[in-house]
């Protein structure tokens, strides 16, 4: 569910503080944190972002620093589940820019969009680790492999 | 055939819990050991194994805990540090033990954190690892529960807590120092070493940062003593290993082995040779930071000694089969797409090196390339062998481009002359 972007809510305050509780400088972390709010806002807002880097007792730069270094903090809005198909070797290998095209053809969207409707972002992602059963996605948090296009029109199916 | 580290993995099915994994027998080394052998004891018999670093370079693990300082020489916290980020392409071995049994990773973090007296430890898990987050998050804390982790474990006096640290993503993370880096709440930028974590490690103090599949050794070493681990290799190799083999092999999979098990025999017996239809061209033994081997040398045992005798390197050992029908050229551009995609940027060889490297194949790829390129292909990777660049990564990147610009040196250059692939 969404909550409103801006605002950090008790539980939040809660969780951050249980997270700091296990290093010994609040800063790091700040990592730990932004995926937390992360979960509940999709993406990190420039206005949540100042919101963590003033709990954390960190500049919005040095915070920004971070948070834009690291694949799965998103800077910007992202739809309701990513899609990250695996652009590594063996998956490159086992066909994924033929499932990248279906994903795109299924969805009207091309690498790197979201959906009309909010509902699918579409990414590229390094090794999955799944390379046994390429080629791979994640599907928000579900790791898919063996794709063909029978898969992704079941999953994914054109709208 | 003894497979230790995969005993207990039954496909497709949860995980024992903590009395599931008990009942054969797990955490017994933890009761006979924490608070009952000296530290020393513990650390010298990891010596004695031979056991060498799973993460890729097969450094001595004895030897790497040795480094660390006493408590007494360094009052303070003392980290144990574990090496979850698993993200070279090709790599599918450590997420096979988190998922599979994470008890015997907890298991192996205690016996671990002991010998080198650490009392804190992080386990650094790739973000993308949701289930293996998950299930190592609930077993850290079936273990608190049962008093084998926290103040006191065991009435030993023995201290330990562990705190599990989901990644947010970026291959340079498993670099050991900017994973440290990345635990301080900081970009995963590598360190300059010396000083090696062991003397100055997070948040300055000794540290020791080990891969998921080494700390996985740990309990059977020390329930079953160095001399039956060393006895489990072959060809002069100690210990098993898994190793993996993805491609277009009849049964891709990852398979517990003992270590110096002939490449050959995985691929064949194993794995179950080639598709039907296609031929085996080379391979990457060990993931992407590895160099190509061809067919004729897959006698070659697989041990970090054997491939470094080679100039190779075992590297992971989950290997990546090129088939006939893939183009080189192709495959080699999607290596260096990874590479300069995942470079952190901190130093210039490789911040600027592997994008041109990238561009370049690219365009030899699609038939734009000119017979020059190859020879300053050839220059470059000169400006990032090993020693020029602050880490492993760019020579890791090297590894594959050169090997490959001999090997498939015809193909380079029947690209460059016909202005095409021959496989589009
Ligand atoms: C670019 C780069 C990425 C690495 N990624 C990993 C990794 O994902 N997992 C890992 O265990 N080691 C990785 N390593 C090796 C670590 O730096 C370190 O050597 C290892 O964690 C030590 O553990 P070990 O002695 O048990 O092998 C990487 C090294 C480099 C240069
Ligand atoms: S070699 Fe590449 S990844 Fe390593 S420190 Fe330099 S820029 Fe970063
Ligand atoms: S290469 Fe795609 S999962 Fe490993």
């Amino acid at each position: 569910m969404l909550i409103a972007k801006d605002m950090m809510t008790t539980t939040e305050l809660y969780e951050i503080a249980k997270l700091v509780a296990h290093y010994p400088v609040a800063r790091a972390a700040c990592i730990d944190v932004l995926k937390l709010v992360q979960k509940n806002r999709r993406y990190i807002s420039d206005d949540i972002l100042a919101e963590v880097a003033r709990i954390l007792g960190m500049s919005i730069s040095e915070l920004d620093e971070v948070a834009t270094f690291y694949n799965l903090i998103y800077r910007q809005p992202v739809g309701e589940t990513v899609i990250l198909l695996c652009d590594s070797v063996t998956c490159w290998m086992m066909g994924r820019n033929k499932i990248a095209k279906s994903i795109m053809d299924n969805l009207t969207i091309k690498d790197g969009e979201t959906t009309a409707d909010g509902k699918y972002t579409l990414l590229p992602i390094v090794c999955l680790g799944h390379c046994d059963h390429a080629p791979a996605m994640l599907m928000g948090q579900t790791l898919v492999g063996d794709l063909d296009s029978t898969k992704i029109n079941k999953l994914l199916p054109k709208a | 055939m003894e497979r230790p580290l995969t005993k207990n993995i039954i496909a497709n099915q949860e995980p024992y819990d903590l009395a599931a994994y008990q009942a054969v027998g797990g955490y017994q080394a933890v009761l006979q050991t924490i608070g009952r052998i000296d530290p020393t004891k513990v650390l010298e018999i990891v010596v004695d194994s031979g056991l060498g670093g799973c993460g890729g370079g097969g450094f001595p693990t004895g030897r790497k805990w040795q480094a660390m300082p006493s408590r007494e020489e360094r009052p303070g916290t003392h980290y144990f540090i574990v090496n979850a980020d698993e993200m070279e392409p090709g790599t599918f071995k450590d997420r096979l033990l988190l998922e599979g049994d994470p008890h015997q990773l907890i298991e192996g973090i205690i016996l671990s954190a002991y010998a080198v007296q650490a009392d804190h430890s992080y386990i650094f898990i790739r973000g993308e690892y949701h289930r293996a987050i998950t299930l190592i998050e609930h077993a850290v804390s079936e273990a608190e529960a049962a008093g084998l982790l926290g103040l006191n474990i065991l009435g030993s006096g023995y201290n330990l807590v562990i705190h599990v640290h989901g990644g947010a993503g970026r291959y340079i993370c498993g670099e050991e120092t900017a994973l440290l880096n990345s635990l301080e709440g900081r970009r995963a930028v590598p360190r300059s070493k010396p000083p090696l974590p062991m003397t100055s490690g997070l948040f300055g103090a000794p540290t020791v940062v080990n891969n998921v599949e080494t700390v996985c050794n740990i309990p059977h070493i020390i329930a079953n003593g160095a001399d039956w681990y060393r006895n489990l290799g072959q060809n002069g190799a100690v210990g098993t290993k898994i190793f993996g083999v993805s491609g277009r092999v009849k049964k891709p999979g990852a398979y517990e082995l003992p270590m110096g098990t002939p490449m050959q025999d995985m691929i064949e017996n194993y794995a179950g040779g080639m598709q039907h239809g296609y031929k085996l061209r080379a391979v990457l033994p060990g993931g992407a930071s590895t160099g190509f081997m061809l067919a004729e040398d897959l006698d070659i045992p697989m041990s970090f000694a054997a491939f470094a005798a080679k100039g190779n390197r075992l590297g992971t050992g989950t290997a990546i089969i090129l088939d006939d029908q893939t183009c080189p050229i192709g495959l080699i551009a999607n290596l260096q797409h990874f590479f300069a995609q995942e470079s952190c940027g901190w130093c210039a060889p490789c911040r600027d090196g592997l994008p041109w490297v990238e561009r370049t194949l690219k365009a030899i790829e699609i038939g734009e390339g000119k017979m020059d390129d190859l020879d300053l292909l050839t220059d470059i990777s000169d400006t990032m062998a090993p020693g020029r660049t602050f880490c492993a990564l760019a020579p890791g990147a090297m590894a594959s481009l050169m090997t490959g610009l001999s090997y498939f040196r015809d193909e380079f250059e029947r690209h460059i002359r016909d202005g095409k692939c021959p496989w589009t």
